[in-house]
């Protein structure tokens, strides 16, 4: 079973306010350049730029990133994760970088993300934006932006589902069946 | 929390739309026989993303940090070998070749020994080209390591037909119902038969086009292995609305044993000229899985005219081979 924890509302009003402090933080939309983490962050990268758009007036670039060949866990994985094109449209040095992702968890992706955005480039620097950020953190990593904080237990699978990629706009927190059998 | 009724039916959010890639069942790469459209499918579009990697200043991503890949080859090879270790080294991967025509086998060594020592070795994928038909399947049965077969006698060539359906496929979009047509010696062609199964299983129209003596077990009448594929011995009317032409090369060390009068006649009959192509389409692209015998198979006007994707399947090759590498990577010996 799962409970709601951002309806459609919510995450449209989020998403608002994290452009806003985008914008506010770096001064000026310049050398800022959108790059969403595969899946569900390029969605929500666009839906960003797509804010700025609305009260700057300025087309912020928007990329798409796929960090599966720079993943530490790959030996590990039951599958292996398919790969899909990495698409950055712009030069990214000297660029301010914003990653976006959906839920920051163990920080892992993010750093593959780093490592597979550095390749293409060297940025003026990279900051962080996400959805969610649930805690239990693995590496020495933060998000500059944070849309909600969730205190989560590891039992718990947080699920966002965006219109571009799911149908529907909601996030959510469940409890993994498997755990949940051995409960008294 | 307090369970309503609603939140009990309701399934565990975004489960269903979590993306699952199609299943990679392979531990080896041997034939496409075994491949599903849906697999190939995987494979083309894991090439779309290893084409972004060759388009980057800098070609290289650590994805195979730590694995030993052995091309281990026992018949000449440039472009394939070549292909492979660069694919290898792109996905950082440690790469060891080995020329099977020069060193041990020369002193005796069998197959089975040779893959004891690559074993032996550490290695974690071994590239095998092999003169003996099925030689990659018996090396398969023997091995821990990954084995992808780059070409095994007159049998197949699966990496090359992978190549030819990823370059089809960046021109034409889709496969399915191509007028594909592929000319020249298909008995001895590893690679006309691996891309026959490729291209059948993708939904393409195949034309095979040789003099009936150069028609391999399998294709001489419609009760054999591929009865959906055509067969002429007429060039001009295969060609007649081809989307798209692959020519063979003629193994000239092969034709020792008088399946054709002369070369010379073979050419006259069966080269890919200017004149003949203009039966194809007007979009039609030519193939040629090289090297080329310029003025025999193809004449060099068609071979390196516009209508040639000839050095689009060498780049597109590389890029195809990362991703059955990086496949096979995930298969759980490795």
């Amino acid at each position: 079973m799962a409970k709601i924890i951002m309806s459609r509302q919510d995450i449209r009003r989020t998403l608002a306010r994290m452009a806003h402090e985008i914008v506010e933080r770096n001064r000026s939309t310049e050398s800022l350049v959108l790059i969403g983490m595969r899946t569900r962050g390029v969605p929500l990268a666009k839906r960003l730029a797509a804010n700025i758009a609305s009260f700057e007036k300025v087309e912020v670039p928007v990329g798409a990133l796929d960090f599966s060949l720079y993943r530490d866990d790959l030996a590990r994985l039951e599958r292996q994760p398919m790969v899909k094109s990495t698409d950055v449209p712009v030069s990214i040095d000297g660029k301010t970088i914003v990653l976006v992702d959906d839920v920051l968890y163990t920080g892992r992706s993010t750093r593959a993300a780093m490592d597979a955005l550095i390749d293409l480039g060297r940025p003026e620097s990279i900051q962080l934006a996400v959805l969610i950020d649930r805690g239990h953190r693995e590496l020495p990593i933060r998000s500059d932006y944070v849309g909600k904080n969730i205190p989560s237990s590891r039992h718990e699978d947080i699920r966002v589902r965006l219109e571009e990629t799911d149908g529907a706009d909601e996030v959510a927190i469940a409890t993994r069946p498997s755990v949940e059998e051995v409960k008294p | 929390m307090r369970i309503t009724p609603k939140d009990e039916v309701r399934p565990v959010a975004g489960a269903e739309s979590q993306e699952q890639p199609p299943v990679w069942r392979h531990r080896h790469i041997l034939d496409l026989d075994d491949f599903s459209a849906a697999e190939i499918g995987l494979v083309m579009e894991t090439s779309d993303a290893m084409m972004e990697i060759l388009s980057r200043p800098i070609k290289k991503v650590p994805t195979l940090r730590g694995k030993t890949i052995v091309t281990l080859f026992y018949e000449p090879s440039t472009r394939t070998r070549s292909s492979f270790e660069m694919a290898a080294k792109n996905l950082s991967a440690d790469v060891v070749n080995l020329n099977a025509q020069v060193s041990s086998s020369v002193k005796g060594e069998c197959l089975t020994d040779a893959l004891a020592t690559l074993e032996a070795l550490g290695a974690d994928m071994v590239i095998m080209r092999h003169p003996m038909s099925g030689a990659p399947y018996v090396a398969a049965r023997r091995i821990e390591a990954s084995m992808i077969n780059a070409g095994d006698g007159w049998h197949a060539h699966p990496t090359q037909a992978l190549l030819d359906l990823y370059t089809i496929r960046q021109h034409k979009t889709s496969l399915k119902g191509l007028k594909v047509v592929i000319v020249g010696d298909i008995k001895h062609s590893r690679v006309a038969r691996s891309n026959i199964w490729g291209l059948t299983k993708m939904g393409a129209d195949v034309t095979v086009c040789c003099p009936y003596t150069l028609l391999p077990f399998g294709l001489e009448d419609t009760r054999g292995i591929f009865p959906e594929v055509t067969v002429t011995p007429d060039i001009e009317r295969a060609l007649e609305g081809a989307d798209v032409v692959m020519a063979l090369r003629l193994q000239k060390e092969r034709q020792q044993s008088g399946l054709l009068p002369s070369i010379r006649e073979y050419a006259r009959y069966y080269q890919l000229t200017e004149a003949r192509l203009a039966e194809a389409k007007a979009d039609a692209i030519v193939l040629h899985p090289g090297p080329v015998n310029e003025d025999i198979e193809i004449a060099s006007g068609v071979a390196h005219g516009p209508q040639s994707v000839i050095n689009r399947q060498v780049t597109n090759g590389v890029a195809v081979r990362m991703a059955l590498l990086y496949l096979l990577s995930g298969s759980k010996r490795l």
